[in-house]
């Protein structure tokens, strides 16, 4: 293993002055992500963050690695060239819900598709923030803004969802105020090879202030949220006793002591299961009858389309004539004039 | 009756090869043009193809035709006019009768000429010749169907095979009338279906056939000669003008010592780019096949901003998705060439179809002030070259760089004598080399352009984006910094100028007339300025293939003509931008748009009009 690199948190702090709302969730994401590039031994040159256009967006002129602000939804795109163009990079893709799955929602499918080895870090304040609050394709049904004064009349994305549908390897989902678990979820996001996509629920303080505080209120956290951890039963609640049981084919809370129940019952996470079909049902849990699964809900080994890319081209070249664009250049039929 | 065959000496010919889309006929009259640039004759040929694959058999529609010219003096188009054509039914003839020179000659299937044929082609009539007044031209009906039948009955193949053979009869036949050699279709048709050995076979039965057919009936088919041209000596190949892009920027990347980078989505008539970069894994190209043309260029944006040669390819409507893009690479200042092959527009217009019309949207065609390097080819063999300098600009003045061909250049296909890669320009990108002093936008002083420092490169991280920024890349707002910036990224791209040789005049280098064309039509216009001059008259040719920045001495070279005339494939784009950037002049305007390339005949005819006016 390459040597201890020693990076802090500040060795990724840009000089540029943070422009965020005081009180915005990206100042805590911002804060996760830099602490997880310090403690990820990966070298400071070779950490590329590209983002589309958003509140969101704008991270990287607040990271002093390298970066790109790109155009509305394309940021996915831009992050696969750069990956393909030189696949030692550890790539980064920020994007906001509205970038990721209104405009950029080809780009954020078939990126997951192929299994490009990208970080995408999915900002998730159900609001398009930079342009002043209209609805986002992860807004609820009825919701009121600007742009739908009468409720919107339109399902949301559930964004876990599209990502299991795009055969996704890796989901996660953090909250802004969690900084250590959002950090954990980070460092596995990039250590996973192939797209990792990490939802984090967001609050835009401005626009959509407390869409997540159900969630991520600290009083009600651990009834509200399940903390997935691999290998461990899907155990929640502010005593720990209640869990997750699989029944006709539908997830259950049951409370341990209950009815019999004990913690051997209880379905233990399994993030490396290829069949989706327990993510899917857990990236689908919400309030108020089930907790919000948090955590790495799903990550499996699969083969990621740089790797691929590197290995064909290595290949094809190990037996190939041609090896130079001369011998391309006369190649198959040619004649000579004298 | 004398059984001897009639000799017919000719300086150039043009055969147009018609059928069915699924005659095979596109591959019959490659192989043909093959095999006579081959034997040393100058060539230049021109598929035109129906867009949709298989479009109702035996409709006019459905008609696919390839036309070669060839010939013992130099050839720049693939000929107004078919002196031979071949027509494997009468819809083919329908839908090739107005391309046929008058008394040209007409080897039709007659096994095809059938009540139900003549219907299918709405003929009203059951004489077709007579319908199109075709009587005057020398008509040589041959039984083409029955005898592939008759060469294959031993074989043992379904009807449907061996109907699928009978474009190697028709191969057969004209290559003796023209006296092609036979050994090079052979080992093509042995190559092709290796696998398959009993198609080989039936291939060459039937090849065969039509080439003995020939010689049996010799005093029915002429026999034409057409001697070798004399040619620069050296190694040649035939070449199109799609895989001549696809292989000048290959010649970039190794010149430049970077890997080349493709992100496309298949479109007609590029997507030949595409496909032979894809098949260049050999060299290290790495292609991304991307999910639209959105995702082309922006693949494409992050490749070149990590370092690669990095190039998108489309036609019109690609071109349109890719605008908001491009204007990233403007604002950020990344070297990327684009290639866009036009077609018939607006919309999806005319796929198959060749036009100039992107012209603006090239020049124009996106939000702010935008400007970028416009560069386009001229013939099929020479989009290498282009594609090649597309690329060194690029990279050596770091800004977006358009390169327009279209689908006569793409697809049309000529003799190309094979550059070697040691006399080659050299190409220096502007990689950065002092950590310590880099600013991602500082500038040149010469040229303007800034350095490049991608991912991976110690002490060189910073960041750029599609917001207006200032010397360090960080996002400006101030009103002074963006009027400086507009003007600088306007400047640089009018500095690449010196990059740019000068315009130059064929012909006539003063007189009565100077025609003006830019792009694809350089064969046609060729040929024309050419029989003008047969004629005595002062003509010149200023063909144009920079065109963001012009070449710096187009006012001084518009001067020495009475008159001035724009001739290209749209309703003036080319005009406007002149009227705009050389208002000193008039300037007369000759356009087409009907998907078609123009004629050398009706290019005269209007400068024969316009030098008596
Ligand atoms: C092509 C284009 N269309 C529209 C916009 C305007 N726009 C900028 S950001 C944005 C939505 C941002 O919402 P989201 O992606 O959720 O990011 P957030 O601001 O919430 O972080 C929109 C509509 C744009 N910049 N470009
Ligand atoms: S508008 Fe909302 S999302 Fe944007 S910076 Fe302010 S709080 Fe954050
Ligand atoms: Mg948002």
């Amino acid at each position: 293993m390459a040597e201890e690199l020693a990076l802090t948190i500040k060795d990724f702090k840009s000089e540029n002055e943070v422009r965020w709302c005081p009180g915005c969730g990206d100042h805590a994401i911002l804060n996760a992500i830099q602490k997880a590039m310090a403690s990820l031994n990966i070298a400071h040159k070779d950490y590329a963050v590209i983002s589309g256009i958003g509140c969101s967006s704008r991270f990287p002129y607040y990271m002093s690695t390298y970066g790109f602000h790109t155009i509305h939804g394309r940021a996915a795109a831009v992050a696969s060239g750069v990956k393909c163009a030189n696949p030692n990079l550890c790539v980064w893709e920020i994007t906001g819900d509205g970038d990721a799955l209104a405009i950029g929602g080809n780009h954020f499918i078939h990126l997951i598709r192929r299994n490009i080895d990208i970080n995408v870090i999915l900002f998730n304040n159900k609001i398009y923030g930079l342009t002043k609050g209209q609805y986002s394709p992860t807004s609820d049904r009825g919701f009121v803004t600007k742009t739908s004064p009468y409720g919107t009349v339109e399902d949301p994305f559930v964004p876990g969802q599209l990502v299991l549908g795009a055969r996704g390897t890796f989901f996660a989902r953090s909250v802004d105020n969690n900084i250590k678990l959002s950090q954990e979820i980070f460092e596995e996001a990039a250590k996973h090879k192939g797209a990792s996509v990490v939802e984090v629920l967001q609050n835009c303080m401005i626009y959509n202030n407390g869409i997540h505080a159900a969630i991520t209120d600290p009083k009600m956290k651990k009834e509200h949220q399940l903390m997935l951890k691999h290998g461990e039963p899907m155990i929640f609640g502010e005593n720990e006793d209640k869990g997750l049981v699989l029944e006709c084919g539908r997830l259950k809370v049951v409370k341990i002591g209950e009815d019999g129940v004990t913690r051997d019952d209880i379905l233990v996470h399994d993030v490396t299961e290829p069949n989706g079909f327990v993510h899917q049902l857990l990236i689908n849990m919400a309030l108020p009858d089930f907790p919000v699964a948090m955590g790495v809900i799903r990550a499996v080994p699969g083969p990621s389309y740089d790797e691929a890319m590197v290995a064909q081209i290595e290949e094809v070249k190990s037996t190939a004539k041609i090896k130079c664009v001369d011998d391309l250049l006369t190649s198959g039929n040619t004649w000579v004039v004298e | 009756m004398s059984k001897e065959t009639k000799v017919i000496e000719l300086e150039e010919v043009a055969i147009r090869f018609s059928g069915d889309s699924g005659d095979g006929m596109q591959l019959t009259g490659t192989l043909f043009s093959d095999a006579s640039a081959l034997i040393g004759n100058d060539i230049s040929t021109f598929p035109d193809y129906p867009s949709e694959i298989r479009a109702p058999q035996g409709t006019v529609g459905g008609v696919s035709g390839f036309q070669v010219q060839f010939g013992t003096r130099r050839v720049t188009t693939p000929g107004d006019y078919a002196h031979v054509l071949v027509a494997m039914n009468p819809a083919a003839v329908k839908a090739n009768a107005p391309f046929m020179r008058p008394g040209g000659t007409i080897i039709y299937d007659q096994d095809s000429f059938t009540e139900k044929n003549f219907q299918k082609a709405k003929f009203s009539t059951d004489n077709p010749f007579e319908e199109l007044q075709l009587d005057d031209y020398f008509k040589i009906p041959v039984p083409i169907t029955t005898l592939t039948r008759e060469a294959l009955k031993d074989f043992g193949l379904d009807n449907k095979s061996i109907l699928r053979s009978k474009n190697m009869f028709a191969l057969g036949l004209v290559s003796w009338m023209f006296d092609r050699p036979m050994d090079y279709m052979e080992s093509f048709i042995q190559n092709k279906f290796k696998k398959k050995p009993a198609v080989v076979e039936a291939n060459l039965k039937v090849l065969r056939s039509g080439w003995n057919y020939g010689m049996n009936m010799q005093h029915m088919t002429p026999r034409y000669i057409v001697h070798p041209a004399a040619i620069e000596h050296g190694t040649y190949r035939n070449i199109n003008g799609n895989l001549a892009t696809a292989w000048g920027l290959l010649a970039a990347a190794e010149k430049a010592n970077l890997e080349l980078f493709l992100g496309s989505y298949p479109i007609t008539p590029a997507t030949e780019v595409l496909q032979a970069l894809s098949a260049r894994k050999d060299l290290g190209v790495k292609t991304f096949q991307a999910e639209d043309e959105i995702a082309g260029i922006s693949t494409t944006i992050g490749a070149a901003f990590a370092g690669d040669l990095a190039v998108t390819s489309t036609s019109g409507p690609g071109l349109a998705l890719k605008s908001e893009a491009l204007g990233l690479s403007v604002m950020a200042e990344l070297p990327l060439v684009l290639v866009n092959v036009q077609r018939g527009g607006p919309s999806t217009g005319l796929p198959t179809k060749t036009e100039q019309s992107d012209l603006l949207q090239a020049l124009y065609g996106r939000n702010g002030e935008s400007p970028v390097v416009v560069l386009a080819a001229s013939t099929p063999s020479d989009c290498f070259h282009y594609a090649f300098h597309a690329a060194k600009i690029a990279l050596e003045r770091m800004v977006p760089v358009i390169l327009m061909t279209d689908g006569f250049l793409g697809n049309g296909s000529e003799p190309w004598r094979i550059p070697k890669m040691a006399d080659m320009p050299t190409i220096t990108p502007r990689i950065a080399k002092n950590a310590e002093t880099y600013k991602p936008y500082a500038r040149d002083e010469e040229t303007l352009s800034r350095e490049w420092a991608y991912p991976g490169m110690d002490g060189f991280q910073h960041r750029i984006g599609g917001l207006e920024k200032d010397l360090m890349g960080n996002v400006s707002h101030d009103p002074e910094n963006h009027q400086k910036m507009v003007e600088i990224r306007a400047e640089k791209v009018k500095r690449v100028v010196d990059m740019v040789p000068e315009l130059e005049v064929c012909g006539e280098q003063e007189g009565d007339l100077l025609v003006v064309s830019w792009g694809g039509t350089f064969g046609h216009m060729e040929s024309a300025v050419r029989e003008m001059r047969s004629l005595d008259h002062k003509i010149g040719l200023a063909h144009f293939n920079y065109i963001n920045p012009l070449p710096a001495n187009v006012h001084e070279v518009f001067s020495r003509f009475k008159k001035i005339i724009v001739c290209e494939l749209n309703m003036g784009q080319f005009a406007a931008y002149l009227r705009d950037k050389e208002p000193d002049f008039k300037y007369e305007q000759f356009n087409k748009v009907k998907g078609l390339p123009f004629t050398v005949h009706e290019l005269c005819e209007k400068f024969e009009q316009l030098l008596e006016e």
